[in-house]
C-alpha cells in the first residue's frame, strides 16, 4: 500500500460523518424503552409494532404500486428514446432535451406537475404521482442505455439485415439483447429513486393514498420515536442491500 | 426504371422517417407534455392574478415580482443564497482531501472506499435527516455525551439552528461532491505533475499550479451538486430548522400547498431556477476555458 500518511484524516472524518447518524438510529432502533433516549435493554418490540402499523404497510403498498408502474413504463419509453437517439439522429439538443427531466431541481418539476394536473382537472393520486415518476425514470433510463449505445458495435445489426432480417426481427433478436443489462440498470435506477421519491409524490399524490415516503415524513415531523427508529433501520437494510447487490451485479456483467 | 428506384427510395425514406417517429416519438411527447408544459405554465401563472379560490385569474400583471422585491422575500433568498453556500463550501472543504485521498488508495480499496461514499446517498432522505434529529436532540448522544465528559453543564441547544441546518444539508449531499471531483482527480494525466517536478516545483506548488486548475470543472459540477439541492430544499430547514429557518424552498411550497397563492409562488420558482441557469452557464464556461487552456498545452 502506498503511504496516504495524513490523507488517511479526511477519510476518517468523511466516514464517521457519513455513518454514526446511521449507526445511533439502528441501536436505538433496539432500545426497549418507550422513552427514546433512556436505555430500556434490547428488544425487538418496536419492529412488532412497526408491522402492525397499518399506516405503514399501506404507505409501503402504494409506494410498491407506483415504483412498479413506473419502472414498467419508463424503461419501455427511456429505451426506445435513448435507441432513437443514438440511430436516427445525432441530435445534441435533442439529447439534452430528453435528460433535462433527471436535472431539473425536483421542486421546479413538482409545481409544474401540480399546475398541469389541476389546469386539466385531473383528481389527484397513485395514477399522477406515477406519470410524474415516469418523467424522470425515462430520463435516466435513456441516459443509461445511451453510454451503453455508445459502446455497442453497429456491425451486428448490419448483419442481421443482411442476413435477411427484417427491422423488427433485428431489433428485438439484436439490439434488446446487447443492451439488456443497462436497461436492467436502468431499470432498477427507476425503482429506486421512485421507492424514496418525496418532493414530487408530495405535491401530486391525493390526501387518500399517501406513500411510504409522504407517510414516514408525516411520522418524523413529530420527532423521535422508538417505531421510526425500527422503520429507518429497516430501509437502511434493503437499501444497502439493494446496491450491494447492484454493485455485485455490474461487477458480473463488466466481466462478461 | 428509373422511376422505381425513385420510389423505392422514397419508401425507404418513409420507413426510416416512421421507424424515426416510432422511436423518439413517445418519449419526446411525453418530457414536452410532462416537462415543458408544465414548467410553460408556470412561467405563465407567474404573470397573472391569484384566483379567489385558488389557482389564478386575468389580468395579467407584473405585481408578483413587485412583490418579490419586498425585503422580507428578499432576505429569504439571501438566508438561503447563505446557507446554501457555507453547506457547499464546507462539503468542498471535506470532499476534495477525500475524493483526492481515495484516488490514492490501491485499486482494490478505490471500489470499496467509493461504495461506501455512496450507500447512505442511496438511503431514504427523510430517514436520513431523521437521523439528525435523534442525533442533535437535547436529549440526544450529542449532547448527553458532552453532559457526561462535563463539558457542559446543561444540554446545548443543537436542533433547530441555522447550524443544523447546514449540517443536515451537508450529510444529504456530501457524496454529489466526492464522487465528480474523484472522477477528474482519477483522469488527470499524471506526467503534466512529473513534468511539473521535473521543472523544479515542490508538490505543494504542483499541485496548486497543475492539479487544482485542471480539477477544477469537476470541483465545479460537484459545488452545483451540492448547491442546487440545497437551495430548493425544504425538507430540511423543516425539520432540523424548526420553521425558525426559512429557505425560498419552503416559501415555494407554501405558496403552493398552503397559501394557495399560486402566482406568487411561479414567481419565487422562476426566480430560483434563473439563478441555478446561471450557475450552469458560469461552470460551462470555466470548463471550456480550462479544456481549451489544457489541449493547446
Amino acid at each position: 500500500m502506498r503511504n496516504i500518511g495524513w490523507l488517511r484524516l479526511p477519510l476518517l472524518v468523511t466516514y464517521v460523518f457519513l455513518y454514526v447518524p446511521l449507526v445511533v438510529v439502528v441501536v436505538m432502533s433496539f432500545n426497549g424503552s418507550k422513552q427514546p433516549f433512556s436505555w430500556g435493554g434490547f428488544s425487538t418490540k418496536w419492529y412488532g409494532v412497526l408491522f402492525e402499523d397499518t399506516a405503514v404497510r399501506q404507505g409501503l403498498i402504494n409506494t410498491l404500486i407506483v415504483a412498479v408502474g413506473a419502472t414498467v413504463i419508463a424503461t419501455a419509453l427511456g429505451t426506445l428514446l435513448a435507441i432513437g437517439l443514438s440511430r436516427f439522429t445525432r441530435s445534441a439538443l435533442l439529447e439534452a432535451y430528453s435528460l433535462t427531466p433527471a436535472i431539473i431541481p425536483d421542486l421546479a418539476l413538482a409545481i409544474g406537475l401540480l399546475v398541469l394536473f389541476s389546469a386539466i382537472g385531473m383528481t389527484l393520486g397513485l395514477h399522477s404521482v406515477l406519470l410524474a415518476h415516469v418523467v424522470f425514470g425515462m430520463a435516466f433510463v435513456a441516459a443509461v442505455v445511451t453510454a451503453r449505445l455508445g459502446q455497442n458495435d453497429p456491425s451486428l445489426e448490419e448483419a442481421s439485415g443482411d442476413l435477411g432480417a427484417n427491422a423488427i426481427t433485428t431489433f428485438f433478436k439484436i439490439t434488446v439483447p446487447t443492451l439488456l443489462p443497462a436497461i436492467v440498470a436502468g431499470a432498477l435506477l427507476v425503482f429506486t429513486l421512485s421507492l424514496d421519491e418525496f418532493v414530487i409524490a408530495f405535491f401530486t399524490d391525493g390526501p387518500a393514498t399517501p406513500t411510504l415516503p409522504i407517510v414516514i415524513y408525516s411520522m418524523v415531523r413529530f420527532g423521535v420515536t422508538p417505531e421510526i427508529n425500527a422503520l429507518a433501520a429497516l430501509l437502511l437494510l434493503v437499501s444497502f442491500t439493494v446496491v450491494i447487490a447492484a454493485q455485485r451485479i455490474t461487477k458480473l456483467t463488466d466481466a462478461v | 426504371m428509373a422511376s422505381t428506384v425513385t420510389q423505392g427510395r422514397g419508401a425507404i425514406r418513409r420507413r426510416a422517417l416512421g421507424a424515426r417517429a416510432a422511436f423518439l416519438g413517445p418519449g419526446l411527447l411525453y418530457v414536452t407534455a410532462f416537462m415543458t408544459i408544465p414548467l410553460l405554465l408556470v412561467l405563465s401563472y407567474a404573470f397573472l392574478t391569484r384566483g379567489r379560490f385558488g389557482g389564478v385569474e386575468l389580468p395579467v400583471t407584473l405585481e408578483n415580482f413587485a412583490r418579490a422585491l419586498d425585503p422580507i422575500y428578499l432576505r429569504v433568498l439571501w438566508n438561503s443564497i447563505l446557507i446554501s453556500s457555507i453547506t457547499t463550501l464546507l462539503a468542498l472543504l471535506i470532499g476534495y482531501p477525500t475524493a483526492y485521498a481515495i484516488t490514492r488508495l490501491p485499486a482494490r480499496w478505490r471500489t470499496v472506499a467509493l461504495v461506501l461514499v455512496v450507500l447512505p446517498f442511496w438511503t431514504n432522505f427523510l430517514i436520513r435527516t431523521y437521523a439528525w434529529i435523534v442525533l442533535l436532540n437535547s436529549e440526544g448522544p450529542i449532547n448527553k455525551t458532552l453532559v457526561n465528559w462535563g463539558l457542559i453543564d446543561s444540554p446545548l441547544e443543537l436542533l433547530y439552528t441555522r447550524g443544523a441546518v447546514i449540517v443536515g444539508l451537508l450529510y444529504a449531499y456530501l457524496p454529489l461532491m466526492i464522487l465528480p471531483i474523484y472522477a477528474s482527480v482519477e483522469r488527470l494525466d499524471r506526467s503534466l505533475l512529473e513534468a511539473a517536478t521535473n521543472l523544479g516545483a515542490s508538490k505543494f506548488r504542483a499541485f496548486f499550479d497543475v492539479t487544482l486548475p485542471l480539477t477544477l470543472p469537476g470541483t465545479m459540477i460537484g459545488a452545483i451538486f451540492v448547491f442546487v439541492p440545497s437551495l430548493g430544499n425544504f425538507i430540511v430547514p423543516e425539520l432540523l430548522g424548526g420553521g425558525k429557518t426559512v429557505m425560498i424552498g419552503n416559501l415555494i411550497r407554501d405558496q403552493f400547498l398552503k397559501a394557495r397563492d399560486w402566482p406568487f409562488g411561479a414567481v419565487l420558482a422562476l426566480i430560483m431556477v434563473l439563478f441555478l441557469a446561471g450557475l450552469f452557464a458560469a461552470q460551462a464556461a470555466v470548463a471550456r476555458r480550462i479544456n481549451g487552456r489544457s489541449a493547446r498545452a
